[in-house]
């Protein structure tokens, strides 16, 4: 049985298209290794080998017409919390300034509940070449990896914004996923931890495992990304989730999750919407991200809504804006990203969304706005905050590992 | 589905075959037939056939999200026993369901065809009404009212008559919810079979000595029949499909086959092959189902 590629690009054979995806940052070392092993044990084997692999070289790249002079529009999909908004959560005043200064109509919408799900939902349709209908996606970091990979969205003109160029961390602006940021650009950064309410919790949860109490029985929630809810519990059995590890040290992790499920510990596994159960009273503490908290106590005007890095560490994240590969409005998108990368703008939104800034110059604008916040690590960590509490990015996975513990993620967690 | 949508193709269909001038007549049939088969073929047969070869294809080794086609038989034989728990718990929820429905329907059904006069119209509003609104907006506003912190959590636990402390998150919540979603389902076709039942039938039943329960059982309940067998399948069908009353209503362990396919669908890079065979094997087990269900209680019409 020969089978036939469903993709009609320039077929490339394995090694040449991982050697493509690492010049454009996509893999690791490492996972090249995996890749080319993966493919010639396939070949050898079966004898049934798939396909030449489903990626192009950068010239068979097609950019759509770009409409943006003459439609003035532009269609943003981001998170939920993710955005300065006025008191009755209906308009946002920094993109109401941005509407009023380019005369861009902005759609704000808050599609995306969890990385997977929303790529699920967008990626084949990109792939046929189709529209999504937005404009702007914001994906976490090993997404936009895929995403850049798959050349799904469209290279960036950084000459187009000043402001990214100028403003940008240093250390953001080479990721190795998009080395000198051509295709993404880091929308906020933010930390996973335990989020909780001290009134309802009654006491100061420190560590992962004072979440396993018997009076928190049924009332905890974590997150569906598995880098976060499996990244904290494996710091919490002592890995360092940024180097070296493997499949073992992941299960692990996992065992421990299913068995906390199972003992009914664990409630609910979620995406962004497990706010939702914090809010309601089903759950009063979990695995969540920072600026969430802060926003929920906004929200409920409750100040005893918490967030803390457990002690065995947190993780860390970027969320990334992207242009897909089908949008005609690239050159809006251009405008909005670099507006926000304006010191005075993104200390708005950050004063807000309480994420990491990626903004430099936005800590003394800060200054202006809340002095307290200016000095928040949650906002503005240092780099000894970051290290003091092991905070640790997930490491890069390798397409296949990416898979392999997707599915154990699925299996063991999130279904059954 | 398509059983109900035989029997309506088929009384049109066989009118035309005995008339005399056969060519011309059965010609106008065909033209007739036409536009339902066109919808059949283009939004039924050609997406029924592409989920097939999905079902059938391999992951793409290194890529996630990609596919290419096969003939992968692996995709129903982890449909089958890795999901086996799953799907026995959709029919057995979904099995519930339908027969709580049945138990609330058929007696407001009852009521509406015999017993309401000129409330009748009201009633059938009321039975319509939540159509006003999504099916998920009105999952979620449940979600609210059995939350932990809601009244009606509240109050049970105040009564100590909740065993577990919550409603929400369990298999309770999940069959009450698939109970409520798809009433309307269970009532509509009820009380129109009931609704043109001839008064006179079931009023000799009483001019031969019959009491009330007797009538009832051996007139109103089989004229009824029709009705029944239809809000069954009606009811039935979506809920062993279901998966957004056990998302917001249900527990995070135990979930039904729906939820397993968006999970494929949705949360797993290269899911895509298992899911539509996993749906695939559902809707076969739901076709035999129905297929043995009609055959057993079936009769000449549906509804």
């Amino acid at each position: 049985m020969t089978p036939i590629p469903r993709r009609r690009r320039q077929p490339m054979s394995p090694p040449a298209a991982a050697l493509a995806s690492v010049a454009t940052g996509g893999l690791s070392r490492r996972a090249l290794l995996g890749t080319g092993l993966a493919a010639g044990t396939g070949l050898a084997l079966t004898g049934c080998a798939p396909p030449a692999p489903p990626s192009g070289g950068p010239a068979s790249l097609k950019l759509p017409k770009d409409v943006s002079d003459s439609e003035k529009v532009l269609k943003w999909a981001n998170w939920t919390a993710y955005l300065d908004m006025n008191g009755k959560e209906t308009k946002s005043p920094t993109l109401e300034a941005f509407m009023e200064k380019t005369g861009i109509e902005v759609s704000y919408s808050e599609d995306i509940d969890d990385n997977d799900s929303y790529y699920a939902k967008v990626g084949p349709q990109l792939r046929a070449g189709q529209t999504i209908d937005r404009d702007i996606i914001t994906l976490t970091d090993w997404m936009a990896a895929r995403v850049i990979r798959d050349q799904l969205c469209q290279p960036l003109e950084l000459i187009q914004m000043p402001n990214v160029v100028s403003n940008l961390l240093q250390p953001l602006k080479d990721v190795s996923f998009d080395p000198g940021r051509q295709h993404s650009i880091t929308w906020q950064s933010g930390f996973a931890g335990i989020g909780y309410n001290r009134d309802k919790v009654g006491r100061e949860l420190k560590s992962l495992d004072d979440l396993w109490a018997d009076d928190l029985k049924g009332r905890i929630v974590v997150l569906s990304e598995f880098r976060d809810t499996a990244g904290l519990v494996m710091q919490s059995q002592g890995v360092d989730i940024d180097s070296d590890w493997g499949r073992a040290e992941f299960e692990s992790a996992l065992d421990f999750i299913e068995q906390k499920i199972e003992e009914g510990y664990i409630r609910k596994v979620k995406g962004n919407s497990y706010m939702e159960d914090l809010t309601s009273g089903n759950a009063v503490a979990g695995i969540t991200w920072s600026g969430d908290i802060f926003v929920l106590a906004f929200d409920t005007e409750d100040p005893s809504w918490t967030f803390t890095i457990p002690e065995s560490g947190g993780t860390l994240w970027s969320d990334n804006l992207m242009v897909p590969i089908t949008s005609t409005h690239r050159s809006n998108a251009q405008l909005l990203m670099d507006y926000y990368y304006d010191p005075a703008v993104a200390a708005q939104v950050a004063a807000w969304v309480n994420y990491v800034c990626p903004v430099d110059g936005a800590q003394a604008e800060m200054e202006k706005i809340d002095p307290d916040l200016a000095e928040s690590p949650f906002i503005f960590p240092t780099a000894e905050y970051i290290a003091d509490n092991n905070i640790q990015a997930f490491r890069v996975l390798s397409p296949d590992e990416d898979i392999e513990y997707a599915d154990l993620w699925s299996t063991k967690v999130m279904g059954n | 589905m398509t059983a109900l949508a035989h029997a309506a193709v088929d009384p049109g269909a066989d009118p035309a075959a005995p008339a005399p001038r056969a060519t011309k007549r059965s010609w106008t049939a065909y033209v007739l037939l036409l536009p339902g088969a066109l919808w059949l073929g283009v939004f039924f047969l050609l997406p029924l056939v592409q989920l097939a070869s999905v079902s059938l294809q391999s992951r793409y080794p290194g890529f996630p999200g990609y596919y290419y086609r096969d003939v992968n038989l692996d995709n129903y034989a982890s449909a089958l026993t890795d999901y086996a728990p799953h799907f026995a718990r959709s029919f057995l929820y979904a099995g519930l369901a339908t027969l709580l429905a049945f138990v609330v329907a058929y007696p407001l059904a009852y009521a509406m065809a015999f017993k309401a006069g000129r409330w009748r119209n009201l009633m059938m509003i009321c039975v319509i009404a939540p159509f006003f609104t999504s099916f998920i907006l009105r999952t979620f506003a449940w979600s609210q009212i059995l939350a932990d912190e809601g009244w009606v959590a509240g109050t049970l636990n105040f009564l100590h008559l909740l065993p577990g402390g919550n409603i929400i998150n369990t298999p309770v919540a999940v069959i009450a919810g698939l109970t409520y979603n798809f009433l309307p389902f269970m009532v509509l076709p009820i009380y129109a079979s009931l609704e043109r039942a001839d008064p006179r039938v079931i009023e000799a039943g009483g001019d031969l000595y019959a009491n009330g329960f007797t009538t009832f059982r051996t007139v109103t309940l089989p004229m009824s029949m029709p009705g029944v067998l239809a809000g069954t399948l009606l009811t039935f069908i979506p809920a062993a499909g279901d998966f957004v009353n056990m998302e917001l209503l249900g527990p995070q362990r135990g979930k039904m086959v729906g939820n397993v396919i968006n999970d494929q669908f949705l949360a797993i890079p290269g899911g895509y092959p298992v899911a539509a065979a996993l749906s695939f094997t559902l809707m076969a087990a739901i076709l035999v189902m129905v297929f043995l269900y009609v055959r057993r209680f079936g009769t000449e019409e549906l509804v």
